[in-house]
């Protein structure tokens, strides 16, 4: 599968972001999307060859993996991947925005396009919350599809057209648990930082229009 | 695998390092990373398929293979390399905020600024001094860390660094002990010894970088002593000067705070 591009928007906003935005796509960068492709992808590559159920009716083990992994925790991974990084681009597009106006007027219009204030604040502010609506979202979406962060040995299945109750036997189980919880480390860590990051922006802006307030009135 | 992008981070780290971090990033790309995505990928491959349990009881072949490998040599290589090279960023984090600072203070038109143009700032090579030292030593402090933990790790899941032929086997649902064989024992022994055995000279490279910058500290930290106790009145006029500054400031602080008053 072909990150190229993710990796080079990624690069692009490391730009225009704060220093926790930048600590955020480091982050994302090299715990999540560098982690993927080294490592977890491969634990999930023939997981539907080795995975096995203890009978010989043609077509059960085809149903009883379709039941227990309606969509697979990798292309799960994937997606969250994906969609947490699109945010990202409202900023790139607004600054892009921002730029062609300057060149269109033929006069310097802001400080500096890629400097945090006005318009490009609340852009920025949005794709932090919809970047945090995203992981959280995923996590539940993980957390209600597999019943939680575990990946068991052995699934009985029923479905037809297995004839009874059989044991199915899920591959390296153990070895998915330990991804699926680093998966989820390195969510909540970024969840904290755009928490933070928001908090941080918030906080600053506040105390600059406080600021600006009192220096009007005593004007 | 896309290691490029790490070699595209890692690449810039490299000017700023010292000379034994400079061969101990060679080392890391050479010897670890390229061994591990061309052969030892290769080596590993295969190893469920052809990990093979003497019986036919469905379940059992995956129950064993988990229960003897919970995690992968490969995938804990990967892990190793990836925690082993994120404390170069804290290095390269701070070489980017230094840059920020000197291209501020440049477009400020700050007279203490020494450079004729930003690009010679973006070209500049920063010693390590200063915060930077602190940056520096810790993030290879870690390094080290990291390298021990993931080497401990390994030693205590896999009893050893010797991949055996044959494994027994009874879990559930395996009806009794069943040998099982795993597939190409010696190679994958021979490629865990070589891993083991780079990783070790990373972290003998670590220890030597660290001993490097601490003494280097501390013969700096001496000179200083040994020129202040040369050259005491240099100190001295400087700090009558300071003192004289002193008095004109709190003299016109006066000043101002009786002019308030009345």
């Amino acid at each position: 599968m072909s990150w190229g591009f993710l990796r080079d928007l990624l690069s692009g906003v490391n730009k225009y972001s704060t220093r926790i935005g930048r600590i955020w796509v480091a982050v994302v960068f090299i715990f999540r999307l560098l982690v993927y492709i080294a490592a977890a992808e491969n634990i999930w590559k023939y997981e539907h060859d080795e995975f096995e159920c203890s009978i010989r009716q043609p077509g059960c083990e085809n149903v009883c993996f379709d039941h227990f992994f309606p969509v697979s925790h990798i292309r799960l991974w994937a997606l969250q991947l994906i969609m947490v990084s699109i945010p990202s681009l409202l900023v790139v597009f607004h600054v892009a925005y921002r730029e062609n106006r300057e060149k269109h007027h033929n006069q310097k219009l802001h400080k500096s396009p890629g400097e945090i204030d006005g318009g490009l604040l609340c852009t920025y502010l949005i794709s932090l919350i919809l970047k945090t609506g995203f992981e959280i979202v995923f996590l539940v979406l993980f957390y209600k599809l597999y019943n939680g962060f575990k990946v068991p040995r052995l699934v009985k299945c029923d479905i037809r057209p297995c004839p009874n109750t059989v044991d199915c036997y899920i591959s390296k189980p153990t070895e998915k648990m330990i991804f699926l919880c680093f998966l989820v480390a390195t969510s909540c860590l970024c969840i904290l930082l755009n928490l933070s990051e928001l908090s941080y922006l918030i906080f600053k802006y506040s105390i600059k229009r406080y600021a600006k307030r009192v220096i009007k009135k005593r004007q | 695998m896309d290691w490029g992008a790490l070699h595209t981070i890692l690449g810039g780290v490299n000017k700023h390092s010292t000379s034994i971090g400079k061969i101990w990033l060679t080392v890391l790309f050479i010897f670890r990373i390229m061994i591990l995505v061309v052969a030892a990928e290769r080596v590993w491959g295969d190893e469920q398929d052809d990990f093979i349990c003497n019986t036919l009881q469905p379940g059992c072949k995956n129950v064993c293979y988990d229960h003897f490998f919970p995690i992968s040599h490969i995938r804990l290589w990967a892990l190793q390399l990836i925690f082993v090279s994120t404390p170069a960023l804290l290095v390269a984090m701070h070489v980017a905020y230094r840059r920020h600072e000197k291209k501020r203070q440049f477009r400020k038109g700050d007279q203490k600024c020494e450079y004729k143009d930003i690009e010679e700032i973006r070209k500049q090579r920063f010693r390590i001094e200063g915060s930077l030292w602190w940056t520096y030593t810790s993030s290879i402090f870690f390094r080290l860390v990291f390298e021990a933990v993931f080497m401990y790790a390994f030693y205590f899941m896999y009893d050893g660094f010797r991949m055996p032929r044959l494994m027994k086997c009874n879990a559930w649902p395996c009806p009794n002990t069943v040998d099982c064989f795993v597939s190409r024992p010696t190679e994958k022994t021979v490629f865990t010894i070589f891993m083991i055995a780079v990783s070790s000279i990373c972290i003998l490279l670590n220890v030597a970088e660290l001993c490097y910058l601490l003494t280097k500290f501390f013969l700096r930290r001496s000179k200083k002593a040994g020129n202040q106790k040369h050259h005491p009145n240099h100190e001295n006029k400087e700090e009558t000067k300071q003192n004289e500054m002193n008095e004109l400031i709190s003299d016109s602080c006066q000043n101002t705070v009786i002019g308030f008053s009345s």
